[in-house]
């Protein structure tokens, strides 16, 4: 190579990388080297599969995303991803891990109701700004206790309960009697009780015949399929999830259940390919179930995208509703640094951050998100169900008769708390 | 008389997959003296096999009763394959052990071949259900049943027959028998007592295997899959008594009922009926059924 085309080479080269520097925005001032974030997800253990690792994935290839378009603030973000997997006391203990050891920002994640809720003192004590990603209890903020620190980016499974409720009496109007089989633990129990008053109050002559309640993971549901095909409920109302939910699905269909009742489940995922036709399901939000409308966001097209790319995705695979809100706690996060950076004019502190973090909203794959209730703390999210079909031209599950219910209509007003709500007749409910 | 029938036939075909996961455990226990935590992997191992053999197989469009011979298979395979590595390459150190060192061994192993399942298939559900939808249903008193799970009823007699044959009718069982009673005196005589260790454990994990393949087809598959029964079986042994096949089945049987009926009178106490028995029985036994008569140990 001659020597002007080795100084034209440098010359170029050096060009492209102030145009590459100048890609990144500058970091404000006083801003850190790097945002570190926590990022908690069952890593091992039964709930790993069709929650931890997929949402595990989703948060690492959208803060990929956001440092590509330039980190937050300018700041490249930094995951430190941690197992969920163990008792309270062991998330608790590496809670304070993360905040004391690894010195994070914030912590952002959580599937089991038990962790959010063991978690919110201890991040009020630390002072350790928190996003609760994925559970599902409704009690964290309808307790009386404020935490200043936490906020949760995605719905609690009121809206999961409600909707199906709301749903299953559009598509099958007459239902008499209905019974539930749900695991026997914290989210088994909080989305039965939401559903079947939901479906008291919206129908008062409904009649509960049975509540079955199997251990989580038990895998083996001979006698509670036969105690339902005994009783023969018009509905039978489920929130099973990932391998419990489809062992539970196979045998329910291979014994015939679902020609004798219609059967809801209100947590489904990267399982619906292996769910039987004819079941009603809800996702969690507008995830895997959206209107046509809902699936041309853009923010939804690019997340499916990349995670596709990453990760591949079958044809008849869904990703899961943890990877969605996975992905809302990052945006949700991103979105309050920007503001309180807009209104300090430098690097904000923790307590700037959380009070920007309130009553915010901002845009996700999964539509817009608002911090609607909790005292700003809260977000509320709309409810998608629909009927599986079988679509025999493509050899996969596909849905029918989709219905979006808008947060309004399946979320309880801001002040109120979720089974009053439900309990009151659903005031002030617009759907 | 409809209750007592469908309670039987649920309770039935419950036993029957808690006896074939349970079986094995006993057995390795009745012969090494060894608490294999890491029986509900080779469980999960076989589970996974087997249910990967009968998609590869169902995606040929081929006739479903080849199905069956395929989940026998995968069991064989797991059980003769990685039986024997784990023998030979952990156990035989620490069979002089404590018990504390043995545990801390097999959980070990559990845990390694928990992360073997997830490298190897991923951590997507899986789901094989052919083999059990094939055999279609019946109608017993008013209600649906599948027939794959009184298959299992069937191998679960099998099994447990074929145990006990072997055991007090052939060479190998007064082998066995003479290793378990005394293990010097074993050796003295001429009996290659470590190769009759590698064997019976290899034979505990065939079991433990085979518990997986058969019960692939009812369930969905995911890392885990296999530690909930693990804990259940322990019941159950712990109620027949450590060691005793004859004590598993029994357990099996007592726990199978107790569960089916208590969904039908008192779906609260499901599981609480389980550990009251294994209360009740270890309060007045604490041997379980046969755990005291060391020659029935197997």
């Amino acid at each position: 190579m001659s020597r002007y085309c080795k100084i034209s080479a440098l010359i170029a080269l050096s060009g492209f990388c102030v145009l590459s520097a100048g890609a990144r925005a500058a970091p404000v001032a006083g801003a850190p080297s790097e945002l570190k974030i926590g990022v908690v997800a069952f890593l091992s253990g039964p709930a790993s599969g069709p929650f931890g690792i997929p949402a595990r994935n989703a948060a690492e290839l959208w803060i990929d995303k956001i440092n590509r378009e330039g980190g937050i603030g300018g700041v490249k973000v930094v995951p430190v991803f941690t197992d969920e997997a163990g008792p309270a006391d062991k998330v608790v203990t590496e809670f304070r891990r993360l905040a004391l050891d690894e010195k994070v920002s914030a912590v952002m994640g959580y599937i089991s109701s038990a962790n959010c809720l063991a978690v919110p003192p201890v991040a009020d004590d630390l002072k350790v700004l928190t996003i609760l990603s994925d559970c599902g209890t409704d009690r964290v903020f309808e307790e009386g206790k404020q935490h200043p620190y936490v906020f949760r980016t995605h719905a609690h499974t009121v809206i999961d309960g409600v909707g199906a409720a709301r749903y299953v009496l559009s598509i099958k109007p007459d239902v008499k009697t209905i019974a539930g089989i749900n695991q026997d633990y914290a989210w088994g129990r909080d989305s039965w009780e939401v559903f079947q008053r939901s479906m008291r109050k919206l129908k008062p002559d409904v009649e509960v015949v049975d509540a079955l309640w199997p251990k989580i993971f038990a895998g083996e549901y001979s006698a509670e399929i036969s105690k339902l095909l005994v009783e023969k409920p018009d509905v039978v109302f489920t929130s099973f999830w990932g391998g419990d939910l489809v062992t539970f699905s196979g045998q329910a269909k291979a014994r015939g259940l679902l020609e004798e009742s219609t059967v809801v489940v209100n947590n489904t995922g990267s399982d619906i390919k292996d769910l039987a036709p004819g079941m009603l399901i809800g996702s969690r939000g507008p995830h895997s179930i959206v209107s046509p409308d809902m699936a041309k966001n853009p923010l939804r097209k690019e997340f499916i995208a990349l995670y596709k790319q990453k990760y591949g995705l079958a044809p008849n695979e869904y990703i899961a509703h943890g990877s969605y809100h996975y992905v809302q706690a990052l945006q949700g996060l991103r979105a309050a640094y920007d503001k309180a950076i807009k209104a300090a004019g430098k690097w904000p502190t923790t307590e700037q951050v959380a009070a920007a973090f309130e009553q915010i909203e901002f845009e996700s794959p999964s539509g817009h998100i608002a911090l609607a209730i909790g005292g700003g703390h809260q977000a509320i999210e709309p409810a998608g169900y629909a009927v599986i079909k079988f679509d025999s031209a493509l050899g996969v599950n596909n849905f029918t008769q989709i219905r979006v219910f808008p947060a309004r209509c399946v979320n309880p007003p801001e002040g109120m708390k979720s089974l009053d709500w439900i309990d009151k007749g659903f005031p002030g409910a617009q759907c | 008389m409809r209750l007592l029938l469908v309670v039987g036939l649920d309770g039935l075909a419950y036993a029957s997959w808690l006896f074939l996961v349970s079986a094995g455990l006993t057995f390795t226990y009745g012969v090494l003296r060894v608490l294999n935590l890491a029986h509900g992997n080779l469980y999960a191992l076989g589970a996974y096999l087997g249910a990967t053999l009968v998609l590869h197989y169902a995606a040929t469009g081929s006739t479903p009763a080849l199905t069956y011979a395929l989940l026998l298979l995968a069991a064989m395979v797991i059980g003769v394959v990685v039986g024997p590595l784990i023998e030979r390459l952990f156990l035989r150190r620490v069979y002089s052990r404590d018990e504390e060192v043995q545990l801390l061994l097999t959980f070990s192993i559990s845990l390694i071949l928990e992360d073997v399942v997830k490298l190897t298939w991923g951590v997507t559900p899986i789901f094989a259900d052919l083999p059990y939808t094939y055999l279609g249903r019946v109608r017993l008193g008013g209600v649906n049943y599948a027939w794959y799970p009184f298959l299992l009823t069937v191998i679960a007699l099998a099994v447990g027959g074929l145990l006990w044959l072997v055991v007090t009718r052939t060479r190998l069982g007064k082998i066995l028998t003479s290793v378990i009673t005394d293990r010097e005196v074993s050796l003295t005589l001429g009996i290659n007592v470590p190769r009759v260790y590698t064997l019976a454990f290899t034979a505990g994990a065939v079991l433990a295997a085979l518990g997986g393949a058969l019960t692939a087809p009812m369930f969905s598959l995911a890392p885990g899959v296999g530690a909930e029964v693990l804990v259940t079986s322990f019941a159950v042994i712990a109620i027949g008594g450590l060691g005793s096949i004859g004590g598993a089945a029994l357990g099996s049987l007592l726990v199978g009922m107790a569960r089916s009926f208590a969904v039908y009178k008192f779906p609260e106490l499901d599981l609480f009926v389980i550990y009251l028995i294994m209360a009740l029985v270890l309060l007045f036994r604490p041997q379980g059924f046969f755990g005291e008569i060391e020659v029935r140990r197997i």
